[in-house]
């Protein structure tokens, strides 16, 4: 295979990832919508008991998500509308007739769509990285010489969401980590776009400066400390949404307490502060010596760096003496995965003095004049 | 990530209750002093520095900062002529060097400082203390059971001690007889207390460099005609350390006697330079003459000095020659690449030229080829052999008159014209000339000739003493930190008591740092415990 060729197989696995993303996503929406039935399922049998009011049910218009799994179900049966968002309502007001013995059937089907989707989601996500993975090797492929595929930002921004799906997958059974699939696939999918559509560029080689073996040192470990932040900060966004709400049904009743959450949140984080340590306080520097003559140069990227570091270290720090556990602790990882992410896209348009400038969209040539002074 | 709050920590503490009730003015200054300390050294107020520092930092990422980029900042502040005044105050051009910024992280390492010494000898009477006694009634700590075995007490607690024993806890020797208490993890104290030393030891590091290094950069010319020594009046711009002195300068001298360059031929990135390596000669005071082939990310090192590449360009050789015929100037001309082709732009000034003073603001295209009418720059590539250079244009405007040579410094980059009259070629255009080719300027006041092609390099020497104290430091903090996170301090017990039903054992698991599953040790040991005992009965 030629680069060319290479390059066309990298742009064509990212398109069939995304594609595959989607349908991940699509039957994890799946998923969740069968939960948000079964909540409301749970809820009409209790109002059931207190409540008579029976109306005609409505016609339910099914969605897409939710048809899927009704067909399956008994025929004529009322509690065949439920696990739609709209036929919902329906269901509340549906004749108490209807018993709890459909109830007990309905429950069933419905656990075994969530459980069906669920693993659908899991396998497609994994087909999905799969493609991503290809996208990347040919990415690295694809120039000449051979190298690391994250040379630029495009490449950057592919190879972060690949090893935030990555260690989603690596960890899925370990933390059971279900309950966070929509949020992770959505995510992957949001910035991969966003990557392609805004940041792409064509395969390019190196420049000098890039050209070192730390590239692949210093970006492996800041790839791994990021993707690990990020699900981390997904966590405590999770964290936050549960603690605030007192519903004990639906996709939030499957989410698990606030103390696994609290401990997954903080043992991801635990794992990637020191790699993050790492890569910006050991290989940055190191590489930073080698290419640019001093250590540390007080550049954007490296003060936003030290920020995220600071903020990282401030959030364990707080957790294990202050006692900063749950609300507080989350809101403080949700900063430092602010800092984490502005400092990967936003300071590119907010300074123009960086030198990791080969990262930015542009760099008007003054800059480079400038960087020559 | 520190596992206890020792009571030496003002910010758990509990004080006295009578002392909020005072009034304040009632503090004598030893007291205020040493609410001050307590204050300082609170957990709490180590955590609000630390936050405080990342926000502090902000503001120096987003204006231009002196040192980073002095250039832009001046600029920057031309642009903004309220804000300037402002700023200045407030220190928000050198904010890394700022009082307010080093308040912050003064404060912050006084706190430490006072955080971690009376820990240090916490940790060392805990480090020769036994593990705590078995508590009363261990069914009530949180992780605890108990079950009931035909075993004998004895060969429970026995094997309990064995089992403990293999899994590296410590073992508290006068226990009583009816259990066995154990503890382990003691290495995640000293993992955070080597966290924090380490900082210091950075610290202490980026101060030396900062203090008594310096950095330096300039533009050799390539040629072994050329070259450098190491003295203070051979750099372009320098930058030293507060406490840097003249002497601390190494004696050496170097020539750049060859420069190479590849270039991109296709591709995206067509007409750019690839890579490229400058051989370098140099001598260590009067020592022998040796080599090294100089490239981005490789630096020279001679003794305690680097010597980087950070950048390299073209120098067109340029003679002007006055009204009298008279060699006003003549030699490589360093200009300054504008983009990524390398064209590149520099100034000539002949002040002194008779009668009138000559200066050229000029251009040069490397490869310059005609499409469609219009000259186009292809490549950064002048060629080599002899045809280097076939296609390099030099295209300049000439001003002739009063140069300003007397109006203080002036960078080399830029021409005074305030003034100098122009001159133009025919028909108001700039004169261009090829590799060879001579103008004479109208009104007779002189000649320009394009006489050949130089190269130059863009050179950072830098000494940055402790630098490797700021590594080590950086990468005992690291070991320390993994230490701090990952040892999960323990301590278990186990009971065994003789009941009218069997042997009842109790066992219990406490974990310190707290996230850790101490539910999952509990189990752990008894199915050891129990696993043990049902192999035995089999």
């Amino acid at each position: 295979m030629t680069d060319h060729d290479w390059g066309t197989l990298s742009n064509q696995a990212v398109a069939a990832a995304a594609v595959v993303y989607f349908l991940a996503l699509l039957a994890h929406l799946v998923e969740w919508s069968a939960l948000v039935g079964a909540g409301r399922a749970a809820k009409a049998s209790a109002d059931r008991a207190a409540a008579a009011a029976p109306t005609t049910p409505e016609p339910a218009a099914e969605p897409v998500g939710a048809s899927v799994g009704g067909v399956e179900r008994a025929a004529g049966a009322p509690s065949a509308l439920a696990g739609s968002l709209t036929s919902a309502a329906g269901r509340a007001a549906a004749p108490a007739a209807a018993g709890d013995g459909a109830d007990d059937a309905d429950d069933a089907a419905r656990h075994e769509r969530v459980a069906l989707f669920g693993r659908l989601g899991y396998l497609l996500t994994v087909i999905a990285v799969a493609c991503h993975l290809v996208a990347l090797v040919g990415r690295g492929m694809a120039a000449d010489p051979n190298r690391v595929p994250w040379g630029n930002m495009y490449e950057f921004t592919l190879s972060g969401t690949f090893v935030v799906a990555a260690i989603y997958i690596a960890l899925f059974r370990k933390f059971k980590l279900s309950w966070m699939s929509p949020l992770v696939v959505a995510f992957v999918l949001a910035v991969l776009m966003v990557g392609v559509i805004v940041l792409y560029e064509p395969v390019a080689p190196l420049t000098e400066a890039l050209n070192s073996y730390w590239l692949v040192i210093h970006v492996i470990s800041a790839i791994l400390a990021t993707g690990a932040f990020t699900l981390g900060g997904i966590t405590s966004v999770v964290y936050l949404i549960k603690s605030r709400s007192t519903k004990e049904t639906g996709w939030i009743g499957r989410v698990p307490s606030l103390e696994t959450l609290d401990r997954v949140s903080y043992r991801i984080h635990a794992f990637g502060f020191p790699v993050w340590t790492f890569a910006v306080l050991i290989t940055g520097p190191i590489w930073a010596h080698q290419a640019w003559s001093s250590y540390w140069n007080w550049d954007p990227k490296e003060v936003w760096a030290f920020i995220t570091w600071v903020v990282y270290a401030g959030y364990l720090h707080a957790r294990a003496t202050a006692g900063w556990r749950g609300r507080r602790a989350a809101i403080l990882a949700l900063v430092g995965m602010a800092t984490l992410w502005f400092n990967f896209i936003g300071i590119n348009y907010f300074s123009t003095t960086s030198q990791h400038s080969y990262a930015a969209p542009a760099t008007s040539t003054l800059d480079r004049v400038e960087a020559l002074r | 990530m520190t596992t206890t709050a020792p009571a030496e920590r003002s910010g758990r503490a509990p004080r006295p209750p009578q002392e909020p009730q005072r009034p304040v003015s009632e503090l004598k200054p030893r007291e205020l002093l040493r609410w001050c300390w307590r204050q300082l050294t609170s957990m709490r107020t180590a955590l609000v520095l630390l936050l405080l520092l990342a926000l502090a930092a902000v503001p120096g990422s987003l204006i231009p900062q002196k040192n980073v980029d002095s250039l832009k900042t001046s600029n920057w502040q031309q642009a903004h002529t309220t804000l300037t005044p402002i700023y200045q105050k407030l220190d928000l051009f050198d904010v890394y060097g700022a009082p307010w910024f080093a308040a912050i992280y003064i404060l912050l390492m006084l706190s430490l400082i006072g955080c971690i010494v009376p820990r240090l000898f916490v940790y060392w009477r805990g480090l020769r203390a036994q593990p705590p006694a078995t508590p009363q009634r261990l069914t009530r700590l949180p992780d605890s059971t108990s079950y009931l075995t035909s075993e004998s007490a004895e060969e429970v607690l026995a094997r309990a001690r064995t089992v403990l024993r293999k899994r590296r806890y410590r073992l508290r020797k006068q226990s009583s007889p009816d259990s066995v208490a154990s503890e382990r993890g003691y290495l995640r104290e000293a993992g955070n207390l080597v966290f924090h030393l380490s900082v210091i030891i950075v610290l202490v590091g980026f101060a030396m460099g900062s203090l008594f290094g310096y950095k330096g950069g300039v533009i050799v010319n390539v040629g072994s005609q050329y070259g450098f020594t190491n003295q203070m009046t051979q750099y372009d711009d320098f930058d030293p350390g507060s406490l840097f002195s003249a002497s601390r300068l190494d004696d050496f001298n170097f020539t750049i006697d060859k420069f190479d360059i590849s270039w991109l031929h296709s591709g995206p990135r067509a007409g750019m330079a690839r890579g490229f390596q400058s051989h370098l000669t140099y001598q260590q005071g009067n020592g022998p003459k040796k080599t090294y082939d100089l490239r981005v990310n490789h630096p020279l090192t001679i003794g305690g000095t680097e010597i980087f590449l950070i950048g390299h360009g073209y120098a067109p050789v340029i003679t002007v020659r006055d009204g009298h015929g008279k060699i006003a100037y003549s030699g490589p001309t360093v200009f300054l690449p504008q983009d990524n082709s390398f064209v590149s732009f520099g100034v000539v000034k002949a002040p002194y030229a008779k009668p009138e003073g000559i200066g050229l603001n000029a251009m040069f295209y490397p490869y310059e080829v005609t499409v469609h009418g219009d000259p186009v720059n292809l490549t950064g590539d002048i060629g080599s052999g002899k045809d280097a250079g076939k296609h390099a244009v030099l295209s300049f405007q000439a001003w002739k008159g009063d140069l300003n040579p007397t109006a203080g410094p002036q960078s080399v980059y830029q021409l005074d014209t305030s003034k100098a009259t122009k001159v133009t070629a025919p028909g108001g255009k700039a004169f261009n000339l090829h590799l060879g080719q001579t103008v004479k300027l109208p009104g007779g006041i002189g000649s320009v000739t394009f006489n050949g092609i130089e190269r130059w390099n863009k050179l950072q020497i830098s000494k940055e003493p402790g630098k490797r104290i700021a590594l080590g430091g950086v990468c005992l903090a690291l070991l320390g930190l993994l230490g701090s996170l990952f040892i999960r301090p323990r301590r278990v017990w186990v009971r065994a008591r003789d009941t009218e039903d069997g042997t009842l054992v109790e066992v219990a698991a406490l974990d310190r740092s707290g996230g850790g599953d101490t539910a999952a040790v509990v189990e752990g040991l008894v199915a050891s415990l129990r696993g043990q005992s049902l192999e035995d009965r089999s």
